[in-house]
């Protein structure tokens, strides 16, 4: 069915819908005790990483590899365990 | 809401499959042809090919507020020879002054005592299932006489005319299938007759 | 014909069972998907929308669903999706969507759902009372129920325009008794598909969510924020009792009927004593009363046309002051009472410090059949003891044992 044949109106109440957005709980990179450092060297490019990062933080991008946006990752260690060729280790946070 | 002025319940008996349901659903189309309310509806549950099965109809000239199932009727259409038999005919209670029309070919079917009487009551017959034969209203093996009991009904009661009944039948059944069904509710509506009028007074039942 | 047409305007008037009455209007409603699960008495619904799609003449989508309880899962989707959308269920298939019937309530999903009453089992048994319609009485929907099929068919497609009014944003599900008016044939007055689409309009929702735009539905909340959320359907259901009125009349406009809004009156404004009801024999007590007044009862009928919201006004205004009011219901809550006598106490009792006489008598479940003149009877009784000061149980049930 086409879209237009739905007229939107503003609803005043409060409903259960929620539009996600960066950063709605803080930086929470801040919450980490350990913290994924990666080798990119050792890095295939499999992408496994970014697909099991439970908070969409990592990238991998062909030419350069493995991303992290240390502002949200909270160093859960998920990539470190799935990454097949241990290029992905945790350090402690100072 | 007014005071009703005519309200006439119809019970049609059959066996399950001989489109008594049928019956009592064209009926209304029938009765709206009359300017009247109509109700028609099955027997509420479960039924089994060849099981004596009821349907009911309503005739009102006012909006029908009564609704379910009754077992009081004014008029009792009987579409099987063999149920007044065995005295399934005998579940419904005719009110005085009824009419029971009755699918028979013999004077076994009609006999009052097979019938449960408040009072007077006409019967009439006709031999639905010969028509429906001749005009090869034939189902599932068996001979449909459904459609010839509308026209008979409208013959005894006059309550629908024959040819309401017939536009009915058209209006429900499109085609070639309306066509045959009218024509044998139309010689079903000449070949019925009164064959009996029971007196208040002669009928005791329990 | 005749005088069904003089009242209406345009339209035509058909012969339709009460479950063609509900398929017909949801096809002039134009719903764009109907997802369903066949299941006694409700079958022939779905079994006539199908017909429409197959036929041409009507565009929709019908979802073959596994279960009921994807039956309105599927529903919600393509509701939320911005589809107008609509199914319908009884008895146990209504209860094994039970879950989702309050997620879409809870989400202010709009959605149309009918549901063709049917006892509950063990044992069991096909035949039509309230106790499904009335086991859903909590889950933030519109409830309304009809009394004959052509209410049925009026219900159904105000349910589309109650259901998607920005004051509302409820899904509203119509009940109708299986067999005593899903089965059974009577003539319906159709309008004009054109009157149909210029009163109704497009699909009208507060959100939607197609995949357009990132949303995300129903996630965890706190329990203040979930809290608020509760209050707001509470608000809405108390705004819909005007929307629901206001539809009524103007659902007038093209139909010539209207029926007095959240609930019907019969015989009211002199009566000493009311009966109360909701479903078809309603009008089997309507008759009862009419020919109770013929012998001089001043008796009236308070017909419930919805229960939510539940028309606490109406109960105010028609049995605040009078002397007795018998309330029959079709279901019970199992070591209390009658639901519709529950709730239309409860709500007297805001209104009136010096409550009548009150009587409930629960009767026809299990889909026993009650006939007009059993209703005579039992109020002509109920008035008789009332007024000869003798013993009135406050609570009855009216069982007859299988002839």
């Amino acid at each position: 069915m086409s879209k237009s044949m739905v007229r939107l109106e503003p609803i005043k109440y409060h409903v259960p819908l929620a539009r996600p957005k960066q950063g709605v709980a803080g930086k929470t990179g801040f919450w980490r005790t350990e913290k994924p450092i990666v080798d990119n060297e050792k890095c295939i490019r499999c992408y496994l990483c970014e697909i099991y990062c439970p908070v969409n933080v990592i990238r991998v991008e062909p030419e350069t590899g493995v991303t992290i946006d240390y502002d949200y990752c909270k160093g859960c260690g998920v990539c470190s365990d799935v990454c097949p060729v241990n290029a992905i280790r945790m350090v402690p946070e100072e | 809401m007014g005071v009703v002025v005519l309200l006439v319940e119809i019970i049609w008996l059959g066996r399950g499959g001989q489109g008594g349901v049928t019956a009592a659903n064209i009926l209304v189309y029938a009765a709206l042809r009359e300017g009247l309310y109509g109700q028609g509806f099955p027997f509420f549950g479960a039924e089994r090919r060849g099981a004596p099965v009821m349907a009911f109809s309503r005739i009102s000239d006012r909006p029908i507020l009564r609704h379910g199932m009754f077992s009081e009727a004014d008029v009792l259409v009987v579409l099987d020879p063999k149920l007044p038999l065995i005295e399934a005919t005998r579940r419904v209670l005719v009110r005085d002054r009824g009419v029971v029309v009755v699918n028979a070919r013999d004077d076994e079917a009609l006999d009052p005592r097979h019938y449960r009487l408040e009072g007077s009551a006409k019967f009439y017959a006709v031999d639905a299932t010969r028509i429906a034969l001749e005009n090869k209203l034939v189902v599932a093996g068996w001979p449909v006489a459904n459609t010839s009991m509308l026209g008979a009904f409208s013959r005894a009661t006059g309550l629908v005319r024959i040819e309401s009944v017939v536009e009915a039948i058209k209006e429900y059944f499109k085609g070639r299938i309306g066509e045959v069904n009218a024509k044998a509710a139309l010689q079903a509506y000449n070949e019925t007759k009164l064959v009996g009028e029971v007196a208040r007074s002669v009928q005791v039942h329990g | 014909m005749t005088a069904i047409l003089e009242e209406s305007r345009g339209g035509r008037i058909l012969p339709l069972t009460g479950n063609y009455a509900v398929a017909m209007a949801a096809k002039m409603a134009r719903v764009q998907v109907v997802a369903a699960y066949p299941i006694t008495p409700q079958t022939s619904v779905i079994e006539k929308l199908s017909e429409y799609i197959e036929a041409g003449e009507l565009e929709a989508t019908m979802i073959r669903v596994e279960s009921e309880h994807s039956a309105l899962a599927a529903t919600f989707g393509a509701a939320i999706a911005g589809a107008r959308a609509f199914t319908a269920t009884s008895s146990h298939g209504l209860l094994y969507m039970h879950e989702w019937v309050h997620w879409t309530g809870r989400a202010r999903v709009p959605i149309v759902m009918a549901i063709v009453t049917r006892a509950i089992a063990p044992p069991w048994n096909i035949w039509p009372d309230h106790s499904d319609f009335y086991d859903q009485r909590d889950a933030g929907w519109v409830m309304g129920f009809a009394m004959d099929n052509q209410e049925a068919f009026d219900l159904t497609l105000q349910a589309f325009r109650i259901s998607e009014d920005p004051r509302v944003y409820l899904p509203v599900m119509i009940g109708l008794e299986g067999f005593i008016l899903g089965h059974t044939t009577m003539p319906v007055h159709i309008p004009d598909q054109e009157a149909v689409d210029e009163w109704l309009g497009p699909r009208r929702q507060g959100f939607v969510i197609d995949g357009s735009e990132p949303l995300a539905h129903g996630n965890l909340a706190w329990p203040e924020d979930t809290e608020e959320m509760f209050m707001d359907i509470h608000r809405a259901m108390m705004e819909a009792k005007s929307v629901i009125r206001e539809v009524d009349e103007e659902y007038y406009r093209i139909t010539g009927r209207r029926y007095g809004g959240l609930t019907q009156c019969i015989r009211c404004s002199d009566a000493k004593y009311v009966v109360s009801s909701m479903g078809a024999w309603s009008g089997d007590i309507m008759e009862a009363v009419e020919k109770l007044r013929g012998e001089g009862y001043p008796v009236g009928v308070l017909r419930f046309r919805f229960i939510r919201p539940f028309p606490e006004e109406d109960v105010a205004e028609h049995l605040a002051g009078k002397k007795l009011v018998v309330v029959f219901d079709r279901a019970i809550s199992f070591g209390s009472m009658g639901q519709l006598f529950m709730e239309t106490v409860a709500h007297l009792a805001k209104h009136t410090g010096k409550l009548p006489v009150l009587r409930n008598i629960v009767a026809g479940v299990g889909g026993v059949n009650v006939e007009w003149r059993e209703f005579y009877e039992l109020i002509k009784d109920s008035i008789d003891r009332f007024e000869e000061g003798g013993e009135l149980e406050y609570f009855t049930w009216y069982h007859k044992a299988r002839r």
